[in-house]
């Protein structure tokens, strides 16, 4: 018969740590919860890949248009459309991860994006709404509009300046932000540089191809 | 050389007299690491990088705001209040001092 035990099994003493070991253990810490911190964005995977999934649509649209008026209008549909979609994925994901959407992380993504998406409206009324006339006076369009400096300009400079944007904000979130606004800016620029009927494609390219593959990867990488 | 090597383990396990006992707590460490790499954090923001609760950050953050290592700043947002920390130079200069010690430690450990 097992003798019954009156009092508590004494604790035994734990092993001395080493102080070095412990002070490794302490940088290890450290340097976990900064790369942590790093990879932690407000950026919506899932919703950068819905974006570059309705931009592809708009792409067939636009190239289908046989004015620059309807090609615009597919456009400016999509960019309503996207901000909607990125709206409600940023607002999902700082939900899920109990985060308030105005400030912290989504607050410094909007602060940062805001002032070249204020400028890129700005830019497309100059391009599409106003001209220069013969005697190099500044005027606004009338009548039938053929604006096909739009074509010329527009998808390079939409194209640079939401990627200036992503650039600034993504300066507060993971690297791989910056690094996608970058190639937009670098889209942009050779899109400048192109033929005027590459700018659907490169659209396509940009705001489809890109923004799928780095929202996939965000997704993935740094959850949602 | 095995036994040279325990002494110097052994004189390695003496606690270190100056190290910072306030950022020496893993969470209060976590939160200054944290601040150092993320620049000014929401608290809900730094609660999930820190996989903390609630109180046990309020705690600590307390500890280091009135020690001067962090800064609060409370404010609204639409109507709800935030809570929003930030390093301040002397909790970077606490982190960095605490930094090298860590890795004096370690050199002569390893000497």
């Amino acid at each position: 018969m097992p003798m019954k035990q009156d009092r508590p099994t004494l604790r035994r003493a734990q092993p001395a740590v080493p102080l070095d070991d412990r002070a490794a253990s302490q940088l290890r810490y450290i340097r976990e919860t900064m790369q942590r911190t790093a990879t932690f964005t407000a950026v919506p995977g899932w919703g950068g890949v819905a974006m570059g999934v309705t931009a592809l649509g708009a792409a067939l649209l636009a190239a289908q248009q046989l004015t620059v008026v309807g090609w615009m209008r597919v456009w400016a549909a999509e960019a309503l459309v996207g901000i909607a979609i990125g709206a409600w994925a940023t607002a999902r994901k700082a939900r899920q991860s109990e985060a308030p959407l105005l400030s912290g992380q989504g607050r410094k993504f909007l602060l940062g994006l805001l002032p070249a998406v204020l400028a890129g409206i700005a830019l497309t009324l100059a391009v599409y709404g106003f001209d220069i006339g013969p005697t190099n006076e500044y005027f606004v369009r009338r009548g039938a509009v053929e604006a096909t400096a739009s074509l010329r300009l527009l998808p390079g400079l939409w194209l640079m300046l939401y990627g200036a944007g992503v650039v600034a904000a993504g300066m507060f979130s993971v690297r791989l932000v910056p690094l996608m606004g970058g190639c937009f800016m670098l889209l942009g620029a050779l899109a400048l540089l192109a033929p005027a009927v590459w700018g659907t494609a490169f659209m396509a390219l940009g705001f489809g191809g890109l923004q799928i593959a780095f929202g996939l990867y965000i997704a993935l990488r740094h959850g949602g | 050389m095995a036994k040279m090597t325990q002494a110097k383990r052994s004189e390695a396990m003496t606690p270190a007299p100056d190290l910072d006992k306030l950022i020496h707590e893993r969470m209060r460490l976590g939160i200054v690491s944290a601040l150092a790499a993320g620049g000014a954090m929401a608290f809900n923001d730094l609660k999930a990088v820190l996989g903390t609760s609630d109180g046990n950050l309020s705690v600590h953050a307390r500890k280091l705001e009135d020690a001067g290592y962090i800064a609060c700043r409370k404010f609204f947002d639409d109507r709800t209040p935030r809570t929003e920390y930030e390093l301040t130079p002397s909790g970077r200069t606490a982190l960095e001092a605490y930094l090298d010690q860590m890795e004096a430690i370690i050199q002569t450990a390893r000497r």
